[in-house]
């Protein structure tokens, strides 16, 4: 059976949230998202304000995509770890386990060296948490929303175009 | 591959689209962002080349509405139809819930529509999308154009058994844009439907 297979509960979101949130305090960092390869966001934390939260899931996801075809062509496995260092802002992304990615965005109140030796501290544990959200087997709840849906529910959606 | 987040009360879905160089993709998003209430989308990303070529990807999110109180959010984008950037494709590819093929109408084209359609198929096969099982739409672009070749022709070699649906269009002037669009979200949510029991 086909169906959707990446399902994020309550209890996930918290512990994520809670994690991505001691990384934040402990690397001084402005916010910090876990998002997956296509470029979905899973989680976001710290002052996201003003951002778009969703292009900069779907270009960070792009960026890991383009670097990690540049290190296959090099022979590498991956490049795991990858720094983009502006004037006012900085982003330090790396992999988390088989499927998603942990993206850190800190300015001048934190160093490079400091957001890289909170991510290894924390990205372990949230490795841990991806490959498991992803490999999960099913439970009770996995009913998808849409299971009853309608064709009417469907064209009702275009309702405003 | 769908995303349902619970807490969010969101369901989030990627529809891809391929085709040639030139066919008009980016122009189809152009459109569809143009045309959407400012409310229902989100800011269109474009990478593209000096030349307003795509380097990498176009990208648009769309909020549809809601369904049985979950919000349908749908994320467009474009992969870049030169030949060389045949690795950057693949990787626009990944996680795709629909396609659609934006084919270029016109006759000098057709080798190039084919090609990229053979590309598409191998790059979903590598990605682990099953082509009968997709979601796929086809759209013929560039009706308007007097070299454009019948549609029946085109069908001949893109949409043979017409296993998919498919729509003539002008992205330009945006006929066939929506009723491209809103078939490959009814495809898609359908799936949803369908595969109503997760798997992992």
């Amino acid at each position: 059976m086909i169906g959707p297979r990446l399902v994020l509960y309550d209890e996930d979101q918290q512990r994520l949230t809670e994690t991505c949130g001691r990384l934040a305090r402990e690397a001084n960092a402005g916010m910090v998202f876990v998002i997956d390869r296509s470029g979905q966001l899973i989680s976001q934390t710290g002052e996201v304000g003003g951002f778009d939260t969703t292009a900069m899931a779907s270009l960070a996801a792009g960026d890991i995509a383009a670097t990690g075809g540049l290190a296959h062509l090099l022979g590498e496995k991956e490049f795991p770890h990858l720094f983009h260092e502006g004037e006012k802002h900085s982003i330090h992304l790396s992999l988390l386990g088989r499927s998603w990615i942990l993206v850190v965005i800190f300015d001048e109140r934190s160093s490079l060296g400091l957001v890289r030796l909170r991510v290894r501290k924390f990205g372990e544990e949230l490795s841990r948490m991806a490959d498991e959200i992803v490999a999960r087997a099913p439970d009770e709840r996995t009913v998808s929303p849409f299971a009853d849906i309608t064709d009417d529910d469907i064209d009702n959606l275009f309702a405003d175009f | 591959m769908p995303f349902i987040n619970f807490p969010a009360r969101e369901v989030n879905c990627k529809i891809v689209y391929y085709g040639p160089g030139l066919c008009g993709k980016t122009t189809n998003i152009q459109y569809i962002y143009r045309k959407t209430n400012p409310n229902a989308r989100g800011k269109l990303i474009t990478l593209d080349t000096d030349t307003d070529r795509t380097l990498f990807f176009d990208f648009l999110p769309l909020s549809l509405g809601d369904i049985r109180g979950y919000r349908a959010r749908f994320f467009l984008y474009t992969v870049p139809g030169q030949v060389y950037y045949e690795a950057t494709r693949r990787l626009v590819l990944k996680g795709a819930d629909g396609v659609v093929f934006v084919a270029d109408s016109q006759r000098e084209r057709m080798d190039a529509n084919l090609e990229s359609h053979e590309d598409m198929m191998r790059n979903m096969v590598e990605h682990g999308l099953d082509p009968e099982a997709t979601p796929f739409v086809i759209q013929y672009n560039k009706r308007d154009l007097s070299t454009a070749a019948p549609v029946e022709d085109l069908r001949v070699d893109l949409n043979p058994e017409a296993k998919c649906p498919d729509f003539e269009a002008v992205a330009t002037t945006g006929y066939g844009v929506f009723d491209t669009l809103k078939m490959s979200v009814k495809q898609v949510v359908r799936q949803l439907r369908r595969g109503h029991t997760l798997q992992p």
